[in-house]
């Protein structure tokens, strides 16, 4: 997994709430066997229209992806997070997410940053304002920060947060706890 | 005093972080399918790693195969590409599978149950987001993703925060005509998409009380609907019942002391909930959505809501729809019956009550998906195929079908389905299609009138009454 420290990057300012994973990444394409090459269809219904704000110029290149609440619910297929890496997005913020695709984000190295309704409400007004509009997501401080003087902090769980930091993935971690496991077992005659 | 999550993790808690950091849970029950798993096996090969306890692993095909024409081979090559993967990855890793040709091949969530695999006091895992369906047994079962997946066929446990506990507690009788389906969209009506959020529900009160094993089914499914991280019920003489016998469940001796163990796991009098939700079930009416989300939904006798914020005026404008419309007066294309929500024998019987002597309205496709082959068959020892058959419905082979429309059956833009499935998103079931989530009855009704109308309003039968 990719490590996470600081990402700065172009924002991209989807002005949705409950957006749901058939969305991010429609049934059609979940037949492929791979991890990679779900880029070119996220948000492929919406993307069919020109106006989408996936298709603007000015938002080519974008990282960040800032949306309403509830974020990623529905379906807990993993090529949600596989389709926003593989279109370059390195981290999200939002007011909140759905529970599954949360910690699915954890295990890609993309970051779900949650901020309160009215930080989000800011920000999509300063992207609004402001042509080009970049943020900054610094996991070691846990801040949100732009170049005009916005600033947030954030709550990450430590565990997660640790994890993305060191782009650890969990499957590591476990084995150190293979004795543990054995031990469950052998007294659940499992 | 313990809630029934209390007692459900503590008991699968092989290591727990100091400080409320995550517990390492084991898990009794891996229930894999074609469509997650691949990514999963491939993580295994490129890391030399083994499936830990493939006898607690089992698979079935059910996402993406065709429900029609079996004895060909599957014709979209990506389909039947996954398809073989899970065939050599359960081959490879040592896996029993539910093969296309296996009788009892089905829907991952009617499957599990089925075959006894689902048992009180076990943890379920499951790369698809309704494996809460299997928390009707008082067992905790929560969808994961790949990468999940991987972990526990790797490790047979998960790293898993502890959800708050939310009791919702529907007390009185579901109304006639009144189903599972229906109390379970009102609450998702009540209390939204995101309300359970960061929650396990666990449901009680008499009206769950009530309830068969396949009516605690389809709430426990639809929990992930309200955002629900899981839905359980306590485990009771109904579920003892429904389970002796099953293929997997204990036996003889060691079903006594099972059963003796599971009367243990209901929450204790007094226990303590983070949030309580309570609802009476005389209020709740047949549901019909209106919108893209299971929470824009209304009674049948209602009419189409002003919308209240932009999501809702979106989902207005997708559907096609104009507020004030009589839910009534919204006709049809297509009826799909079918899905792990409602794709149980008894939810079979249900729209055949409605459907026989009848016949489907000529504008209207529909089409009834058993669960499984096992559903499929016992339907047809009871009929049920030729009552189908009879009134002009499709009668096809088990699989999830048009629930996510992953295989052939699929709507085509524009066309507007009453749908007994559990998710009403744009696209769900078919790029610009339009979903009408309801229950097996008011699917069947609505095939017949060509819009939808109140099961309630239709004479009693002896079988629809049951």
């Amino acid at each position: 997994m990719e490590a996470f420290n600081r990402h700065a990057g172009l924002v991209l300012p989807l002005d949705r709430a409950n957006v749901d994973t058939d969305q991010i990444i429609p049934k059609q394409f979940l037949k492929r066997i791979d991890r990679t090459g779900f880029g070119p269809f996220l948000f492929y219904d919406w993307a069919r229209r020109p106006e989408f704000v996936l298709n603007q110029p000015q938002f080519a290149g974008a990282s960040i992806l800032l949306a309403r609440a509830n974020f990623g619910c529905g379906s807990s297929r993993e090529h949600a997070p596989w389709a926003l890496m593989d279109r370059g997005f390195r981290a999200l913020v939002a007011p909140s997410y759905a529970d599954i695709f949360y910690g699915n984000c954890f295990q890609n190295g993309l970051l779900p940053v949650r901020l309160t309704e009215a930080e989000v409400e800011e920000l999509f007004r300063r992207a609004a304002e402001h042509e080009g509009y970049r943020l900054t997501v610094d996991l070691g401080a846990c801040t949100v920060t732009d170049d005009f003087g916005f600033s947030a902090s954030f709550e990450v769980e430590p565990h997660r947060r640790e994890a993305l930091l060191d782009g650890l993935d969990d499957i590591g971690r476990t084995m150190a706890h293979a004795s543990a496991i054995a031990a469950y077992e052998a007294a659940h005659q499992a | 005093m313990l809630t029934l999550l209390d007692k459900l993790w503590s008991r699968h808690t092989v290591h727990q972080e100091p400080d409320g950091g995550p517990t390492l849970l084991y898990i009794d029950l891996h229930l894999v399918h074609e469509v997650t798993s691949p990514q999963a096996f491939e993580g295994l090969r490129l890391t030399g790693r083994q499936v830990r306890r493939p006898d607690r692993t089992w698979a079935t095909l059910d996402h993406n195969v065709p429900t029609a024409d079996r004895h060909l081979p599957i014709a979209d090559p990506i389909a039947a590409q996954q398809v073989d993967a899970l065939i050599a990855n359960c081959k490879a890793f040592g896996i029993p599978l539910y093969d296309l040709h296996a009788p009892q091949q089905g829907i991952v969530h009617i499957v599990g149950p089925e075959q006894g695999l689902t048992q009180p006091g076990l943890t379920v895992v499951c790369g698809d987001s309704h494996t809460s369906t299997h928390g009707a047994f008082g067992a905790y079962a929560i969808g994961i993703g790949t990468t999940e997946v991987e972990h526990v066929l790797a490790t047979q446990t998960i790293w898993l925060d502890k959800p708050r506990a939310m009791e919702i507690r529907v007390d009185g009788r579901l109304g006639y005509g009144v189903t599972a389906k229906d109390l379970v969209l009102g609450i998702i009506g009540r209390i939204g998409t995101a309300g359970a959020r960061g929650h396990a529900i666990e449901y009680t009160g008499t009206a769950i009380r009530a309830l068969d094993m396949e009516g605690r089914m389809t709430v426990c499914n639809m929990s992930i609907e309200a955002g629900g991280r899981a839905g359980m019920i306590a485990p009771d003489d109904t579920t003892f019942a429904y389970l002796e016998g099953r293929p997997h469940a204990p036996r003889g001796r060691a079903w006594t002391q099972a059963v003796d163990q599971w009367r243990q796991l209901p929450t204790d009098p007094g226990a303590h909930y983070d949030t309580t939700v309570v609802m009476d079930a005389a209020a709740i009416a047949p549901q019909v959505t209106w919108g893209t989300n299971p929470g824009h939904v209304v009674p049948v006798g209602a009419r189409v809501p002003d919308p209240q914020d932009e999501t809702a005026e979106r989902a207005l404008a997708y559907m096609d729809l104009c507020a004030g419309t009589a839910i009534e007066d919204i006709a049809l294309d297509r009826v799909f019956i079918g899905s792990c929500t409602n794709s149980r024998l008894s939810d079979l019987r249900a729209a055949a009550a409605i459907a026989r002597g009848q016949r489907v309205h000529p504008r209207v496709r529909a089409m009834v998906v058993p669960g499984s082959g096992l559903i499929k068959a016992a339907a047809e020892r009871e009929g049920l195929d030729e009552v189908f058959r009879a009134a002009g419905f499709e009668w096809r082979e088990a699989g999830c079908s048009m629930c996510l429309g992953m295989n052939p059956d699929i709507l085509q833009p524009g066309e507007r389905c009453a749908s007994t499935s559990n998710r009403n998103f744009e696209g769900r079931q078919g790029s610009g299609g339009r979903t009408h989530l309801c229950s097996p009855a008011m699917a069947a009704a609505a095939a017949i009138a060509g819009h939808f109308v109140d099961v309630r309003a239709l004479a009693r039968t002896p079988e629809s009454a049951s």
